[in-house]
């Protein structure tokens, strides 16, 4: 058992193993540790962090769909001051790689809130949320401008030494050219991919259920679709894919690497199962000594078609 | 806090369609308090997804004991599931009621559903406190009064008890409680909430609320039961971590 390397690289950043906790399931670690050894995980995303707080969307921001959920809860978070000050200190009691997800208005935004968390070193990578499709304001027009993109790597690249991430929106005709204007712009890896953009309504009242009118659909019901993307970037882009969408178990794992991740993140699973990254991570172990596969990177871009 | 598959020793169903179950959790029935919620998950299938929250209803030995009644895909399976199957527990979560404060008698104010969480507070209050029950519905199919006491009842077409709301009838006791040092307990639909947070505030009770909102993990993480605090505009609360049960004068209903 103890042979398998489950060990993955994403740039050069170096995981021990592929699970990561998605940004928006994990909060900033504390609750979560209730449930899990977060030692045990490959790296935690954060909360997106925006330059000062944000109160998020008002009530509702949640629905249940078929196999899956709705959120708009438009990037409530404590800022990064906040931030470094009150939640990093937790983190510094455990081992675990920290990627911090930010999310911003304007360009410049993203750029102050890189220079203000670069130097901290518990931060051992960034996201770059360019997706969110619940605030008004940048997110999803972001997700949806490849020049913004493009520029948002450039400029974010520019003032951090530390692997850069571009969280790609699923809402564009082609992920593919996203993924490669990353590549261009010197970003290091792409997470795909954000959650799809969705609606559902009150039959009797005929209003949406969701205050925000529509919110981001995420869980199983996303799966096929996060694959796609996923083997549409690998196919076309030379560029270390973080692949999400409705992980719910360890056979999903697997099939996100076949088509093209070099690691994954937990998302929605959290909520129903705060444990599940560790029992995913056991299950992998399993998986790969009774396949007799060495090294679970070997899995990445293993497809056949 | 616990995540704990446990098994289901019976469902016992009361009058008008709402079912009890109890389930044999010695983790989670040792250190629940009332008003506090389990976010339980009835199937591993992604139908449904999410975990649904349910405050405890009540407390006996290794056992608690879960008030609803069948109105989607989850309690329709949770209302077949047979002694011995189990269910997915996580919990105990939030803050329950505050029973040990300054007053001599708890006035429980329930609504419908909202009498879920009071038989195992019944239970918990100390035995030098004073209980009265005001519990109200549309009509008499909504009344429930399983495990209260000293039960004053009412029903908006009159079909039981007093004729009219729940607050009309605590309007009409304002005599009996304003003897001593009350303190309002209650739970129930967000209008009756709002009302009850008025007559509160006018007639300058002290009342506690359980409140209910859509969420998704009941622990803090996925931020999706904001609710508004009256001393932070810049933050909501949260209705899983914060509540469920809040001081009626620190959120906006």
């Amino acid at each position: 058992m103890s042979k398998i390397d489950l060990s993955v690289t994403i740039g050069s950043l170096k995981l021990r193993n592929p699970v990561l906790l998605a940004s928006g399931t994990v909060g900033y670690g504390n609750e979560m540790s209730e449930f899990i050894d977060l030692n045990k995980i490959g790296g935690i995303v954060t909360k997106s962090l925006s330059l000062k707080p944000r109160k998020g969307n008002p009530p509702q921001r949640i629905v249940e769909t078929p196999a899956g959920m709705l959120n708009a809860i438009g990037l409530a978070n404590v800022g990064v001051e906040v931030f470094l000050i009150e939640k990093i200190p937790f983190l510094k009691n455990y081992d675990v790689p920290l990627i911090c997800n930010i999310a911003a208005s304007s360009i410049e935004e993203y750029v102050e809130c890189t220079k203000i968390l670069t130097c901290e070193d518990t931060i051992k990578a960034f996201e770059i949320n360019v997706s969110c499709p619940n605030v008004k304001e940048g997110g999803l027009q972001f997700g949806n401008d490849i020049h913004a993109v493009g520029k948002i790597t450039e400029k974010v690249k520019a003032c951090t030494n530390k692997p850069v991430i571009i969280k790609l929106s699923p809402n564009v005709s082609y992920i593919s050219e996203f993924a490669k204007v990353v590549k261009e712009e010197g970003g290091d890896a792409v997470s795909a991919i954000n959650t799809l953009v969705g609606t559902s309504f009150n039959i009797f009242t005929k209003r949406p259920k969701l205050h925000n009118v529509t919110g981001g659909l995420s869980g199983p019901a996303i799966k096929p679709v996060a694959l796609a993307k996923v083997l549409e970037i690998k196919r076309l882009v030379d560029i270390p894919i973080i692949g999400i969408g409705g992980i719910m178990n360890w056979k999903d794992v697997v099939e996100f690497m076949i088509a093209g991740s070099s690691a994954i993140q937990i998302g929605t699973a959290n909520f129903i199962n705060p444990n599940s990254a560790d029992e995913i991570i056991k299950d992998l172990e399993n998986y790969c000594t009774s396949y007799s596969i060495e090294k679970i990177s070997e899995l990445t871009g293993s497809y056949k078609i | 806090m616990f995540i704990v598959k446990s098994p289901v020793e019976q469902t016992i169903e009361l009058e008008n369609n709402i079912l009890v179950i109890k389930v044999h959790s010695p983790e989670i029935s040792s250190e629940i308090k009332p008003g506090q919620f389990l976010n339980v998950r009835v199937s591993e299938t992604y139908s449904p997804l999410l975990r649904r929250p349910f405050s405890v209803c009540d407390v006996e030995g290794d056992f608690i004991f879960l008030m609803f009644n069948v109105l989607g895909e989850g309690t329709k399976i949770l209302a077949q599931k047979r002694k011995g199957e189990t269910i997915d527990l996580l919990g105990p979560l939030g803050h329950g009621f505050n029973l040990d404060d300054d007053y001599q008698t708890a006035v429980i104010v329930a609504g419908g559903l909202g009498a879920a969480p009071f038989p195992y507070f019944v239970k918990k209050i100390p035995n030098d406190k004073r209980i009265i029950s005001f519990v109200g519905g549309k009509t008499n199919n909504e009344v429930i009064t399983y495990g209260l006491k000293n039960i004053l009842i009412s029903t908006d077409d009159g079909s039981l008890g007093f004729k009219g709301t729940v607050i009309d009838l605590l309007n009409e006791n304002l005599e009996i409680l304003n003897k001593g040092k009350i303190k309002i307990f209650s739970c129930g639909p967000n209008a009756m909430l709002k009302a009850i947070k008025e007559f509160s505030i006018k007639n300058n009770f002290e009342c506690e609320v359980s409140i209910e909102s859509a969420m998704a993990c009941g622990f803090g993480i996925c931020q999706g039961c904001p609710v508004e605090s009256t001393s932070n505009k810049e933050k909501y609360s949260l209705v899983c971590k914060d509540g469920p049960v809040f001081n009626v004068r620190d959120i906006v209903l």
